[in-house]
């Protein structure tokens, strides 16, 4: 390197020889009642991430009970052995534990980060909740309201609103994934404290459950506690999932879900996707990289930083056990709105109509290869990685393979999954903003009269 | 808890911290210039913040949208963010990529201006305008942001103006004005360069010394405005707002001690008594007991000059009218002055904030960030390793007195949130729409 005048090097500094990196490595056992056990033992700091999944997944809820996964895995914080809420939650936080319970599509999680010397206390109060929740039906009550309000205040939230509505284009009106996951204003208010017990006792089984270590613990000491606190847990084996989450709605749409006088237009664009099974998943992933999954992706330089259109813009293939969306994402200025989704329809066919430049496939890969050990600086994040091996049925050396896995992908395997996952024809363009300002353009850019729509759903005029 | 610490100064008054530890290959670069909204005159609300985005847009060595792509392509994760009294920017990178982060943030610190265009400025002023409209304009209660401080600091006051700026000053905003912020305010002795993670001590100094030993020092920036207040309003404030949102929303805002001080941790353990997790006072009393509430919080905005502020944030239920919300808020802060808190309720603020410290050191990037800020506000990065210390000395006598002398009806700076009443009814908005091609 050259001093300048000035004094600092002038040309870029090449790297030093890299050091080797390893996922932590990890244990599986499994109690005599088929509770798993993955323990992960990271002993940097005196801290230990418990997760344990249940498959209770919104995805495998009965016909007409939308939402009762999600006000299941909450209420489980709401009572259970003898305590009331109040005082369970009294319990974990004088001992400086965090835990949360929540479920998504594919299974609940309760989530417990302590400090290492807590661990056992912690762990105690997660059995009760997990094996003897009450379920007190004014704290059902209350959290029906809690979703209710929240319902009510996505009404003026134009992001969560644009999720919304652009999964109810997505998918066909009886599939699961086409409303939301923690149900809709109808579907909550008639849920009870029954299905909530009944779902329980369905789905919240020893055989359907994995604990997940990760931090400052050994595996005989998981396993010694796990035993202890789990060992006598007797229940049958949860059935497996219905079908019929995922049912796509073929054809294109443009919606535009009316916000007068909004100074921005949110824009959801996609289509239902692929499950996370995909035999293709990297040549997927680094596709998604290059279109819209890294700043220096096509879209957010196109919107950002050559129209100034967005603060930023993105793309993703949501991964679940079904067929998840892809969608391309942004909140663009409400006069641009026209030329922005122009730009994102030209972008996506620009991914299928020719191979990306070796430069481009380099850029995503060598950032997703060179930031794998960034991703796992947590306790938290380790847990999480190591749930997604348990949800997907990866297989065990997943992410010793990962980063050779995604430096192998090609400019042809981009160019395949471009052609084969992303279908112009398909797309459903959903816009929440002015209609005055917005229906016109985006209606002579997409050659389709958009359905204006109110935030409820209810449509305005065609 | 004890993370190692090493600190230098190069000559041109460049402060730099080192942290090693070598559990994984990652290293994290941060750096923290001690300029802010606050800094910012008359007419250029917004600048600081512009400013930052200007900073990813090259330098005489580096192409203009090079600097994400350079880092993205190394492996690492990088940005920035600025604050009413500090911009700081910062990247992880594995760690044999460490100089490549150094020799970008070199590269800007000393050679930005000449790679300035009017195109980029207008570029990143469209980008910000558009933020701005993303988090705060097109967001329910988003105007928050700069409705709060502009009510809890005084006109003249530096923290007073909005921290994104009005879209008047962000349009008047010029290259000269580029070029005087960057030469008064981005310079080594008004900045801290914090390093954490795996290196070599001896091999990262004289790397450090290569790439920002020749940048020279500045030549000193304008003193701020007078920043000293009393130490609570004197008074109540309050100030309503219609918007368009669906439910009443109350911030009130407590002037409170400065960062660092014996008082701000009583302050700290104060807010997360009242509105940390399900525990907490207002969780349990509004949410869970009254049930007038949807959620419930409270935290320190963290300043370090003039005065800091306490803020306790609640969303009412849907049936919850603006002014039973209102009421019930007050009437649970005049409880907690007239009869104080539990020594229970002290001792589990103090474990959770124990483990959250506890947390907050296991990334790379969280460490630097920490040890830049102690660095800056107090010219000591080895305060990161007794906050649990000062947090663990905090009693409930102290609590209850912090909460006698502030929490107090005159130290109240209310802002309400309310649906506006609608101006039309639903069906002539759908009467208006019919009119849209």
């Amino acid at each position: 390197m050259t001093p300048t005048a000035g004094g600092a090097p002038t040309t870029k500094p090449l790297p030093a020889a890299p050091r080797d990196y390893r996922f932590p490595r990890f244990e599986r056992r499994t109690l005599s009642n088929g509770v798993q056990l993955l323990v992960a033992s990271v002993p940097k700091l005196p801290l230990t991430t418990v997760l344990a999944i249940v498959e209770a997944g919104a995805s495998v809820e009965p016909e007409g009970q939308h939402g009762v996964a999600a006000l299941t895995a909450r209420l489980l914080l709401e009572g259970a052995a003898g305590l009331d809420g109040a005082a369970q939650a009294e319990r974990f936080e004088s001992i400086g534990a965090s835990v949360e319970s929540q479920a998504d599509w594919d299974v609940a999680t309760v989530s417990l980060t302590a400090l290492s010397h807590r661990l056992p206390e912690a762990l105690a109060l997660v059995r009760d909740l997990l094996r003897w929740p009450t379920f007190p039906e004014r704290e059902v009550q209350r959290l029906k309201e809690q979703r209710l309000a929240d319902l009510l205040q996505q009404l003026a939230e134009p992001r969560g609103l644009a999720d919304e509505r652009f999964a109810n284009a997505a998918y066909a009106s009886t599939a699961r994934y086409a409303s939301p996951e923690e149900g809709d204003a109808a579907s909550v208010r008639a849920l009870t404290r029954l299905d909530v017990e009944a779902f329980y006792a369905a789905r919240y089984q020893p055989a359907g459950t994995t604990l997940i270590f990760a931090g400052d613990v050994t595996m005989d000491v998981a396993e010694a506690l796990s035993t202890s606190l789990f060992g006598d847990w007797a229940g049958h084996r949860p059935k497996a999932a219905p079908r019929g989450v995922d049912a796509a709605q073929p054809g294109r749409l443009v919606r535009v879900i009316a916000k007068a006088d909004a100074s921005q237009s949110e824009l959801r664009i996609g289509h239902a996707g692929i499950p996370r099974n995909t035999p293709d998943y990297f040549d997927v992933m680094v596709m998604n990289a290059v279109l819209g999954g890294l700043f220096s992706s096509r879209i957010n330089l196109n919107l950002r930083e050559v129209h100034g259109y967005t603060y930023g813009a993105s793309s993703a293939f949501e991964w679940r056990r079904g067929a998840g969306p892809f969608v391309v994402q942004t909140a663009v200025k409400s006069d641009v709105t026209g030329a922005a989704v122009q730009e994102i329809l030209n972008e996506i066919d620009r991914m299928r109509s020719a191979p990306i430049d070796e430069d481009e496939l380099t850029l995503a890969t060598s950032y997703l290869d060179g930031v794998f050990p960034i991703r796992y600086e947590t306790t938290a994040a380790i847990a999480r990685a190591l749930a997604n091996l348990v949800i997907h049925g990866l297989p065990e050396n997943y992410y010793d393979v990962y980063r050779s896995r995604v430096r192998a992908v090609s400019t042809g395997g981009v160019l395949r999954a471009a052609q084969d996952h992303l279908h112009p024809d398909e797309l459903r363009v959903v816009v929440v903003g002015d209609p005055a300002v917005v229906a016109a353009p985006v209606a002579k850019v997409t050659g389709i009269a958009p359905e204006i729509m109110s935030g409820h759903g209810g449509e305005v005029t065609r | 808890m004890h993370i190692p610490i090493e600190t230098f100064k190069l000559t041109n008054g460049l402060s730099v911290v080192l942290s090693t530890d070598h559990t994984a290959p990652i290293v994290a670069v941060n750096l923290w210039y001690h300029v802010g909204s606050a800094n910012e005159r008359p007419g250029r609300t917004g600048f600081a913040h512009l400013f930052e985005h200007m900073l990813f847009q090259g330098s005489a060595n580096v192409g203009s949208n090079e600097h994400f792509e350079l880092v993205q392509r190394a492996g690492g994760t990088l940005n920035g963010s600025t604050w009413l009294d500090r911009t700081n920017y910062f990247e992880t990178v594995p760690s044999n990529q460490l100089e490549l982060a150094l020799w970008l943030e070199a590269n800007r610190m000393g050679y930005l201006l000449p790679a300035m265009t009017q195109q980029k400025l207008d570029t990143q002023r469209d980008v910000v305008q558009n933020e701005r409209r993303w988090s705060m304009d097109n967001q329910p209660y988003g105007t928050w942001w700069e409705r709060l401080p502009a009510l809890a600091f005084p006109e003249e006051h530096p923290f007073h103006h909005s921290l994104i700026g009005s879209m008047r000053d962000l349009d008047a905003a010029s290259l000269d004005d580029i070029a005087t912020f960057f030469s008064t305010y981005y310079t080594p002795d008004n900045a801290v360069l914090s390093i954490a993670g795996d290196f070599e001590v001896a091999a990262t100094r004289s790397m450090v010394e290569r790439h920002f030993g020749a940048i020279p020092r500045g030549s000193g920036k304008p003193p701020l405005a007078d920043m000293t207040l009393t130490p609570t309003f004197g008074c109540a404030l309050r100030e309503v707002v219609s918007d368009d949102v669906m439910l009443p929303r109350l911030f009130i805002a407590f002037r409170s001690p400065v960062l660092g001080t014996d008082e701000y941790f009583a302050a700290s353990v104060t807010s997360a008594v009242l509105g940390l997790k399900k525990g907490s006072r207002l969780q349990r009393v509004l949410v869970r007991e009254q049930q007038i509430a949807a959620e419930a919080a409270a935290f320190t905005y963290d300043l370090s000059k003039g005065s800091d502020l306490l803020v306790v944030d609640v969303t009412a239920r849907p049936e919850t009218s603006a002014a039973a919300l209102e009421a019930a808020v007050h009437a649970e802060l005049d409880h907690l002055v007239a009869d104080g808190v539990t020594a229970a309720e002290v001792a589990r603020a103090i474990a959770l904030i124990e483990t959250e410290l506890t947390v907050a050191l296991q990334s790379a990037g969280d460490r630097a960030d920490k040890l830049s800020m102690f660095a800056t506000y107090f010219g000591d990065p080895g305060l990161v390793n007794v906050q649990a210390e000062r947090y663990r000395a905090v009693t409930e006598e102290r609590v209850n007195a912090y909460i006698r002398t502030h929490l107090v009806p005159d130290n109240r700076a209310s802002l309400l949130y309310v649906p506006r009443e609608p101006v039309h009814s639903p069906l002539q908005d759908d009467l208006a729409m019919a009119e849209a091609p």
